[in-house]
Order: structure tokens, then sequence, then C-alpha cells
């Protein structure tokens, strides 16, 4: 019993971090059609840069903050140059092109940081003791923190006025623009908050799992899962999707190796693709 | 076809063809051991353009194909005693076709970005499987095995020698080749390529998209699991490194690099792709690796026919 | 004139459209657009807008070119779009869609609420459904919604896609009212419809276009006189 509380808290814990990357992803999507292979990337460099800073700053918050400057910015940039000419192509050549892009970001990654892994130290140090384990503050302040992010990305969307034009653009990009909603920007923006939500869950993961230059994969893989399953373009369906699965797995590693448990997420997927291709987490489409 | 390049299109072949069986002799066992891989990953590059550039479905997972064939044939060198060169090719096939089974259903029901992320998945599933279930697969270590000796009963036997063996791959990729080129030529290959180009049109002219597909998927399987049979055959060994992602994302670089829809242009990208790195690789580890990357993206946005698509168009006017 | 297309081509993909479109609407002006389905008055509309570029020929507007300039600087300078199908967001509520039209440089809280209650004056049903979401409002009420949308960007000239296309009567005379206190206000307005008796008492000219040009135009009360004309043109 005990066993499975302590998975619950685990599982809540990366399904936050997870939520973070997904929610990036799926607003990507859901604005441009692009789905981004190199969304992981985008963690991993968080992750890079974050670590360099806290090496030379020693403050975590402040790392966090250029993290997630950096790569906001640099994924405007990175939209603006290579995915803006791509609009209205057909979805082969977008996935391809950010495969590249993900190449690219990877090995650029070993040559500027080179191949060995890094650590982030975590800013709130001291655990508890839950059950019969001394569990770590900073993992259940990563998932507040992380909820805090998703909390003001919500709230961004709802009530300001670019968020506004961001969940305009995503139902109807051209009708958007006839309404003078400057599109282009937009999708600059949104990628920018994407990249900058990937990076923060980069810095914010990295103390529990360290900093390598491929552990981009890992969370595009997930994220997509993830995606998928919440529904394309759906970010509540997402945060929840993050969460279902992480719970999942975090379950599933009390019966099989953790390496083993990440056939759950697969499955999810594949079921998800055969009876609700829409999402699990979508009210059923009219 | 024009009859005059039709002419040198011949002319190319078979001098290369000759440059290839004449390899093993001139050439040092490592560059000749190299040739032959060449082939064995031109072979899958081929089989991965049926799909990504015939039919239009981009997929990441042909390493699960590629992995397979070479792990079914290891399953029949191991297990059945003598071994045997025909049960494990059969064996390799078996295994990639039964995951073309499962990737082909999905093929159907799927459009294009969940496909690949499903092929994608797919193939981490078996990565998975196969890394972690170590009393059957050897795990990370992976599996060795001796080659069998090619025999046809009453005719021949003899064990393989470096060259012949190098002949032998040189026989199945050329003659893969050609039965690809001409199931891509024929009506059905035409079909596969109106599909890519507009699918709701072609399903509105009354073609039954879905066969199409799953014969497409098929086809490219099989023939990614041969080109894995072929590598556990020259190599020895299986492991679980050739079914993760990474292989599936170079044959989609020999794809793009070289030219989708050209059979050939796959084979002429891994060629290009691993003679590079093979001559770069010693001075600058992976960080070739990002003017790649930066040159593959702007071929995907700028000449989406790839290197040799690009000069076939340049010289056929 | 504040709105002119000169000998304007139109292509969807290798469709060829419009045929050299040339047709102007002056300040404050009602101008009807009438011809059969499919003879590219919606793509006239859109060649306009900018969400379709022109191959050949220019748009101007208030004396600037304005072809191939993106639609959301169209907008800007004071172009409305009113969709054939509305294309209301949604999942906005009424009231999020017209913010789409509201919140833009130059507009203080002020003007925006003077803008929002001329709104509700016009449509008080879209006022007492404020907060409901776009897609749960009827067919009327979202025509009422996609040209209220328009008016919040206060531009000079609105372009109307069969706005009462699929409304019962009473609707289109709201419509017809709609339109005379645009016109009252001095908005041009670029009217494409179907019906051709509201067109004709609407408008003060009227052009008709058939397989991508423009085949006559005459003002509305010549027409009204002689209906044979637009009996040939459109098979009325």
């Amino acid at each position: 019993m005990e066993q499975i509380i302590i998975q619950t808290v685990n599982g809540l814990v990366n399904g936050m971090i997870l939520a973070l990357v997904a929610s990036g992803l799926t607003l990507i999507f859901g604005i441009m059609d692009v789905v981004n292979f190199a969304h992981g990337d985008l963690v991993m460099l968080g992750a890079f840069v974050g670590a360099t800073t806290v090496a030379t700053t020693g403050s975590f918050w402040i790392a966090l903050v250029v993290a997630v400057l950096t790569i906001a910015i640099f994924g405007a940039l990175l939209q603006v140059t290579t995915l803006r000419p791509l609009l209205g192509r057909d979805p082969l050549t977008t996935i391809l092109a950010t495969f590249g892009m993900s190449l690219v970001l990877q090995k650029y990654a070993i040559w500027q940081w080179g191949p060995t892994a890094r650590a982030i130290r975590e800013p709130i140090s001291g655990q508890f003791t839950l059950f019969y384990l001394q569990y770590p503050w900073y993992r259940l302040g990563a998932a507040l923190f992380a909820g805090l992010i998703i909390g003001a990305l919500y709230l961004f969307l709802r009530r300001a006025t670019f968020g506004v034009w961001i969940r305009a653009s995503m139902q109807d990009r051209l009708m958007a623009q006839a309404m003078g909603i400057p599109v282009p920007l937009v999708h600059a923006v949104v990628f920018a908050i994407g990249a900058g939500m990937a990076a923060s869950s980069g810095v914010l993961f990295g103390p529990l799992a360290g900093v390598t230059h491929n552990m981009g994969f890992d969370f595009t893989l997930r994220a997509f899962i993830v995606v998928v399953v919440g529904g394309m373009g759906n970010l509540g369906g997402s945060i929840l999707a993050a969460i279902f699965i992480s719970l999942l797995e975090a379950y599933a590693s009390l019966i099989v190796t953790p390496a083993q448990a990440v056939i759950v997420s697969f499955v999810v997927l594949i079921l998800t693709l055969l009876f609700r291709p829409t999402g699990l987490f979508v009210p059923t489409p009219k | 076809m024009p009859p005059r390049s039709h002419t040198a299109y011949w002319a190319w072949f078979t001098v290369i063809l000759i440059l290839l069986i004449v390899a093993p002799l001139v050439l040092p066992e490592f560059w000749r051991r190299f040739v032959t891989e060449i082939l064995i990953w031109g072979l899958l590059a081929m089989s991965s353009d049926i799909l990504i550039g015939y039919t239009g479905m981009v997929s990441f997972g042909h390493s699960a194909f590629f992995g397979l064939g070479m792990y079914g044939a290891a399953a029949a060198l191991l297990t059945v005693k003598p071994a045997n060169l025909w049960l494990a090719l059969l064996a390799g096939l078996v295994a990639a076709g039964v995951v073309g089974a499962f990737v082909a259903f999905f093929a159907t029901r799927l459009r294009e970005i969940y496909f690949s992320i499903t092929t994608l998945v797919f193939s981490q599933i078996f990565y998975v499987i196969i890394f972690t279930w170590t009393e059957v697969t050897g795990g990370e270590n992976g599996l060795t095995f001796s080659q069998p000796a090619f025999r046809i009963p009453g005719l021949v036997d003899f064990r393989f020698t470096p060259a012949s063996l190098h002949w032998f791959v040189l026989a199945v990729v050329v003659l893969s080749y050609l039965l690809l080129r001409r199931i891509t030529q024929s009506p059905f290959g035409m079909v596969l390529q109106s599909i890519k180009e507009n699918e709701p049109r072609t399903r509105a002219i009354g073609y039954h998209v879905e066969r199409y597909k799953i014969v497409a998927v098929m086809l490219s399987g099989l023939f990614a699991g041969l080109a894995g049979v072929l590598y556990a055959l020259q190599n020895k060994f299986a492991a679980p490194d050739f079914v993760f992602f990474v292989v599936s994302g170079e044959v989609v670089i020999f794809n793009v690099m070289g030219g989708m829809g050209t059979l050939v242009g796959p084979i002429a990208g891994a060629a290009f792709f691993l003679v590079l790195r093979e001559v770069v690789s010693r001075y600058l580890i992976e960080y070739y690796l990002i003017p790649v990357g930066i040159i593959f993206t702007a071929m995907v946005i700028f000449l989406p026919q790839g290197l040799l698509g690009f000069l076939k168009r340049r010289l056929n006017t | 004139m504040i709105l002119r297309l000169d000998n304007v081509h139109t292509y969807y993909g290798k469709s060829h459209i419009l045929h050299g479109v040339t047709l102007e609407v002056g300040p404050g002006e009602v101008v009807g657009l009438l011809g059969r389905n499919g003879v590219g008055k919606s793509t006239t509309l859109k060649s306009v807008m900018g969400l379709v570029r022109p191959a050949e020929g220019g748009v101007t507007f208030e004396g600037k070119s304005i072809t191939g300039t993106p639609p959301h600087r169209v907008a800007r300078l004071g172009v409305a779009w009113v969709p054939e199908d509305r294309r209301v967001f949604r999942l906005l509520t009424v009231l999020e869609n017209l913010r789409t039209g509201l919140d833009r440089a130059g507009v203080d809280e002020a003007r925006k609420r003077r803008l929002l209650d001329r709104a509700f004056t016009y449509f008080p049903r879209l006022g007492e459904r404020k907060h409901q979401l776009g897609g749960t409002l009827s067919g009327g009420e979202q025509q009422m919604l996609a040209i209220a949308r328009a008016m919040m960007l206060e531009p000079k000239i609105i372009l109307l896609d069969e706005p009462t296309e699929g409304l019962m009567p009473r609707m289109v005379t709201e419509i017809r009212q709609i339109i005379d206190a645009l016109h009252r206000e001095g908005v041009a307005i670029l009217l494409v419809e179907q019906n051709v008796p509201l067109t004709l008492d609407a408008s003060n000219r009227v052009y008709i276009m058939e397989k991508g040009v423009i085949r006559h135009q005459a003002p509305a009360a010549d027409l009204r006189q002689n209906m044979s004309v637009v009996h040939e043109y459109l098979g009325v």
C-alpha cells in the first residue's frame, strides 16, 4: 500500500514536469500544425544552459530564468528561419525538417558542452519522511513550480489579449488574420513560449536525472505520446494525459523494471490511436 | 523514357556493377567490408524509399524491420544445427513480415503524423523488449553466432570467403533493386505515387488506397528485414543498437539526401553518408553532423527531391 | 474611390478563377456584386483581403496598393471581411470574438466600451449572450456576431459575403437594416449576394460577374427598372 502511495507521488511529480514539455508541444501543433521533432532537444539545451549558468553563478533560480529566456529567444529565431517557410507544406516535410533540426541541436550540444553528462544541484535540499523513504523536498517543489508555470500559461491564454489572439489563431488562422491579428508574430511567440517551457522543464528536471546530450529523444517521444493521448492542440488534455501516463508508468515500475515500464505509455498510445484517435481526454467529437 | 537516357542508365548500371564485383579482389579487407556494408545499408534505405518516396508515408521505425530481420536470422542460426542459410533468410523475413503486418494495420488507419509517431513508438517497443529480455535476446550484448555455409543440396556447398560473401550480398541487393525497380515502374507503383501526391483524389478515382498501403508497407518491411539478415550474415552478431531509433533516423537521412522516390538515390545517399562518416569522423568525431544536419534541413525545405532527383531533373531537360 | 481592383487575375492552384476583374467602390457607397455560384465572387473578396494573392493586376485601397499585403495589415488599414461561412471563433465567447477586433493599437478603454455598447445596441441578442461560446449560437446569431466583429475594426469598407444565406426571412430583414445603418455611418460596403432583390434594394451600384470577369455594371435603380439584364446573366 505504501508502495502505491509513493509511486503516486512519483507519478504526479514526473507527470507535472512532462506536462510542461507536452503543453508547449501541443500549443505549437495546435497553432501551426507543426509536429516539433526537436522539442525534446530544446529541453536538453535548456538543461545545459541551466547547468552552465549554475556553475558560473551558483544560483539555481538565475539559471532557470537565463535558460528559459535564452531558449525562448532561440526558439523564436528557429521558428522564423526554419519553420515559417514551411507553413502550409505537407506534414511529411515539417516532420523531416524538425528531425533535421533535432540532429543539429544534439550534435551542437556535444560540440559546445562535450560528451560528458552534467549535473545541476538542487536548490532545496533536505528530505522528509514518507513512510519508510526519505523523500526529497525538491521533487515536490519542482512539481509545484511546474504547476505554477502551467497555471500562468492557462491564465495568460484565458485573459490576456495575446492569449485571445493565440486561441483565435489556433481555431481559424485565416479569420484571425482577417481580424488584424498578426498571426506570423503569434506563431513566433507561441514557439518561443513552447521552447521556454521546455527549457524550464530541462532545468527543473536536471537535478533529478542529470543532463546529457541525448536526453532529448526520450522527452520528445514521451511528449508525442502525451500530446496524442491528450488530443493534439488540447492544452488541458495534454496535462491530464501527462499525469495519467506518468502515474501508469510509476505503478508499472512496481511490477517490472523501470526500463520496461515505458512500454505502458507505448501501449496507451496505441490503444488511443485505435479507439479514440482524437484523444482520450477530449469529449467525443460531434 | 527517351531511348538515349535509357541506354545511358544501363551503361552506368553495368559500370557500377562491374566495379562492385571487382571490389573484393582489389580492395584491402577493411574497405571491402565497408563496400559490403554500403550495399546492405543501401538496401535498407531503398526499402524505406518505397514508403517515403513513393507512397508518401514517413516511417521512423525501419530499425524495427532491420533489427528483427537480424534477430530472426540469429534465432535460426543459433537454434537449428547445422546452421542453415536459407532458414536464416526465411526466419528473418518472417520476423520482419510479422512486424510489417502490425505496421500495415496501423498504416491504413492513421494519417501521416500519427503514422510516423506510431512507427517510432513501435521500433522503441521492440528496442525495449530486446534490450531487457536478456534471456532470449542477449539483452545489451546481443547475440553472436557463426556464419552458415552456402549450401544448395546436391549442387554446391562451401563456406563463405570474404569475397564470396560480398558477391552473395551484391547478388541479393542487385536482385532486390531490379525487382523493386520493376514494381515501382509498374501500374502498382504509379498508384503509390498517386497516393503520395493526392490521396483523396486517388481514392475518389476508385483505388482501394488501404490495400495499396498495406502492400507497400509489407514490401518495405520485407526488404528492410532482408537487409537485416544480410547484416547478420556479414557481421555474425545481432545487437539492440540496430533496433534503436538512430538507425531509423539515419535511413531517413539517406533517403532525403540521396533523393526520395528514385530507389537509386537512397543507395547513393547511404554510400555518400557512410563514406563521409568514415573519412571525416577520424578528425571531427560527430561534429560533422552539424553541417550535415543543416544541409539536410535546408534540403527538406528547398530541395525536396534530393541530390539525385535534382540532378535527374537537370539531366532530363 | 476607396477600393479599386484593376484587372485582377487569381488562381487556386492551377484553376484560373478570376480572369481580370476590374471594379471600384466609392467612400460610403454600397456596391453589390451579383453572379451565379462559382463565378469567383468570394475569390474577389479574398483577393482584396490578401487571403489569396493575385497573380496579375492590382488592388488599391485609399490610393495605396494592397496587392499581396498580408491580411492582418489589410484589416488594420480599414478593410473588414465577413466571410460566407461566418467563421466565428467557435471556442471563444461572444465578447472574446468581438475583442479580436477591438484589441488594436491606439484604441483606449473608453473607445472600446463605446464600440461594444454600439454593437450591443445594434445586436441586442448578442448582448444577452456575451459569455456564450460562439459555436453555440444559432446561424442567424453567428451572422450577427460576424458582422459585429467586423464593425469592431472601425473599418472604412466591409466586404460582406452572402450575409443572408441560409437565414430566415425575418433575419434577412434585420441584415438589410444593418446594411442601411452602416451606410448611414459612412461605411462603404461591397456586398456579394445571391439574393437579387435585397441587393438591388440595398445597393447604390451593382456589378454582375460571370466566369471570373465583370460583365455588366449599372446603378441599382436602372437594374430595378430593367430586370431583363439580371435575368440574362443570372438565369433567375
